[in-house]
């Protein structure tokens, strides 16, 4: 679908600054790595979340036995890491320079429902070698299949996986590593919301975009604002307003929605080419059409959702909340059409 | 299906041994149930009546009959006529995961005999469910096998009858549903035509008339040139449109049934969407070259046409009597307030 098979290799050349991964090293994609033990969910989180692979279907996916690099055509780049017990990446014989240089975070998979110990242990190795080589990388952590877990159950070991991870980075001598905690289930939209936030902090240009973002809701009355990867279902900036995961559904939802009319229209058939994604219809250059639009208006509320592509990878999706009369809407064409401007000052194509 | 501007009622049965899934699919489809919610259903008791108001003159009279054995037992013998006279539609529910499927198949035949005696002009549609526990590689060869035993059973019927395998959990469920409806539409020809004219003015590529409460198709005109390759892009939009309106409920804490947009549309590269309410139980899709002056002119006739679509839903004055009799459902059964 959206990825590349993980053995072509990019034909742009790497090269090793050691420094943040969206430095222009490339072609400013943040970077990340899917690390965890064996069976803790990094295929599935990987499948669901950039795949798109019904959740229930990851029941079926075989064990990875080697390393799995894939890129998006999309506005980040990830690999994914088997970390399982008779590969050592740690071991000086392997080149970890050549790959944590690349990247942004790496994020640990740590599944809730399984004896966690010996993945804490593992992860703190991790961290601390990073803390020597590569301080500037994220560590996220995600306390994964959540799902599972009764709701007092699921904060308890929550907390105690946090709490530990820190006691003994603490005795080894290491404060305020960049380490953040998340609970994720791919059952939901935690996975994503995770996602979201990791990929926020690689991004140099949010402060910018969230003041845009501030001022643009400001300016419309919008209630929230996200600018959205449309490919990933990520989000890689929203305005400054109190988020709460039921707005991030919506839009989400509400990209589904797009993405599967558009499949079955957008692309008129051709028979001896093979279907592309619906964003990629999305973002396809077509002569008399401007960017993807889309809105939806309540019977009861006005206006409701709207949708417009602003970049190459990304898209603004408003909630107008209550309240927003029909004829708005050339208002807020207009001062999306201001942001869209400023983005492209942001992120020139 | 002149100038008598009566309200049709047309009986359909919902039957099925119990457990088969009837009451689920129902609240499913006219509902607005979630598929994992269907658990919370309890058992069916006796026949639970709905009343369902279609586009045109169509009022769909649901009985969903449970399928206990002491209840079946009870319509064949006390009940018979009163159950099966004047059916016009048999839904008959087999469970593809049933172990007594012989036992199924004698009660079937029970059934259809009684059938057979009271409404000999009725339609049945048997719909193999739960298809989505059985792997997708065995299901085309276990669905042929079932169905050519169920075919041996079916006396008069036998050549009538259609086949569908459904899950709650797909596009499958609207499938089957949408055919039935499609025969139960007093004035399908009708709609059509004036569907086709329309589409013709506004130049669509393609125009689809959707029931707003189940967002089942009532009807649909083509005029593309080239062939859609989704086949099954029908059942896929009521599918989406239906998830849609429950996410939408959910966030904005209106009831799924009466979540409805007045307006969605979408402009992409190539195509340009939108679904905008039609009659007062209906929704029109439609699909049109991309370029913003079609898109104006398009919603402008469509509003304007309006009037003529809604002279064909007769009664629209009078609200339909709604609500299953039985109280076992708890959130939003049937509301369409």
């Amino acid at each position: 679908m959206t990825l590349d098979d993980a053995d072509t290799p990019s034909p742009a050349p790497r090269f090793h600054t050691g420094k943040l991964p969206n430095s222009k090293t490339q072609d400013g994609k943040p970077r990340l790595l899917l690390m965890g033990q064996r069976r803790s969910g990094k295929s599935s989180i990987s499948n669901v979340v950039f795949h798109k692979l019904p959740p229930s279907e990851t029941l079926y996916l075989e064990t990875t036995t080697k390393i799995k690099k894939e890129s998006m055509h999309s506005f980040m780049d990830f690999q994914v890491w088997d970390l399982p017990g008779q590969f050592d990446y740690l071991d000086s014989a392997f080149d970890s320079a050549e790959i944590f240089s690349e990247i942004g975070a790496l994020v640990w998979v740590i599944d809730a429902q399984d004896e966690y110990l010996e993945a804490i242990t593992k992860l703190n190795a991790t961290i601390l070698k990073l803390q020597s080589t590569f301080p500037s990388i994220n560590v996220e952590v995600f306390v994964h299949k959540v799902d599972g877990l009764s709701d007092d159950y699921r904060s308890d070991t929550y907390r105690d996986i946090v709490q530990r991870v820190q006691d003994e980075l603490s005795d080894a001598g290491v404060e305020n590593a960049p380490v953040s905690f998340y609970q994720t289930s791919i059952y939901d939209h935690s996975i994503f919301e995770a996602f979201s936030k990791v990929i926020q902090k690689l991004i140099p240009e949010l402060p910018t975009l969230e003041a845009l973002l501030n001022a643009l809701c400001a300016n419309c009355r919008i209630e929230k604002a996200y600018l959205f990867d449309i490919v990933s279902k990520i989000y890689i900036a929203t305005d400054t307003s109190p988020t709460d995961i039921g707005s991030y559904e919506i839009c989400s939802d509400y990209i589904d929605v797009i993405i599967d009319i558009t499949e079955i229209y957008g692309k008129i058939p051709d028979p001896n080419e093979e279907f592309t994604n619906g964003a990629e219809q999305i973002g396809a250059k077509e002569v008399g059409n401007g960017p993807a639009e889309s809105l939806i208006t309540l019977e009861k509320k006005g206006n409701y959702l709207y949708l417009r592509e602003v970049h190459q990878y990304l898209t603004l999706i408003c909630i107008l909340g209550d309240d927003s009369p029909t004829d708005r809407k050339g208002l807020i064409d207009y001062n999306v059409s201001v942001f869209e401007h400023a983005l492209t000052q942001v992120f020139p194509r | 299906m002149n100038a008598v501007k009566r309200q049709k009622n047309r009986k359909v049965l919902l039957m099925g041994k119990s457990g088969a899934g009837k009451s689920s699919m129902r609240a499913v489809v006219f509902s607005n149930y979630v598929a994992k919610d269907v658990r919370r259903l309890g058992a069916t008791i006796d026949v639970e009546h709905s009343n369902i108001k279609f586009m045109g003159n169509l009022m769909l009279n649901l009985w969903d009959c449970g399928g206990q054995d002491g209840f079946v037992e009870n319509y064949l013998t006390h009940q018979r006529t009163h159950v099966f006279s004047s059916v016009a539609v048999l839904i008959f529910v087999f469970d593809i995961e049933s172990r007594e499927f012989m036992a199924d198949i004698q009660n079937y035949y029970n059934i259809i005999q009684a059938l057979e005696e009271c409404s000999p002009t009725a339609k049945i549609f048997c719909l193999i469910h739960k298809m989505d526990l059985v792997q997708a590689r065995l299901r085309i060869q276990l669905l042929d096998e079932r169905v050519e035993l169920i075919k041996a059973q079916s006396r008069g019927f036998a050549e009538t009858m259609e086949f569908y395998a459904t899950s709650i959990w797909d596009q499958s469920l609207y499938k089957a549903w949408t055919q039935i409806i499609y025969y139960l539409i007093p004035n399908a020809h009708t709609i059509e035509e004036m569907l086709k004219q329309l589409a013709e003015v506004i130049d669509a590529r393609e125009l689809i008339l959707y029931e707003r409460t189940t967002c089942l198709m009532v009807t649909k005109v083509t005029r593309s040139e080239k062939e859609n390759p989704y086949h099954d892009r029908f059942e896929r939009i009521s599918s989406i449109l239906k998830t849609h309106k429950q996410s939408m409920a959910k966030h904005t804490g209106i009831p799924a049934g009466s979540a409805n947009f007045a307006e969605l549309q979408i402009k992409a590269a190539g195509f340009m969407f939108f679904i905008t309410r039609l009659t007062e139980n209906t929704n029109l899709a439609v699909c049109i070259p991309p370029a913003e002056h079609i898109f104006n002119t398009a919603r402008l006739n469509i509003e304007l046409s309006k009037a003529s679509f809604a002279s064909l839903d007769v009664a629209s004055r009078k609200r339909p009597v709604e609500g299953s009799v039985a109280g076992s459902s708890s959130t939003g059964d049937l509301d369409r307030a």
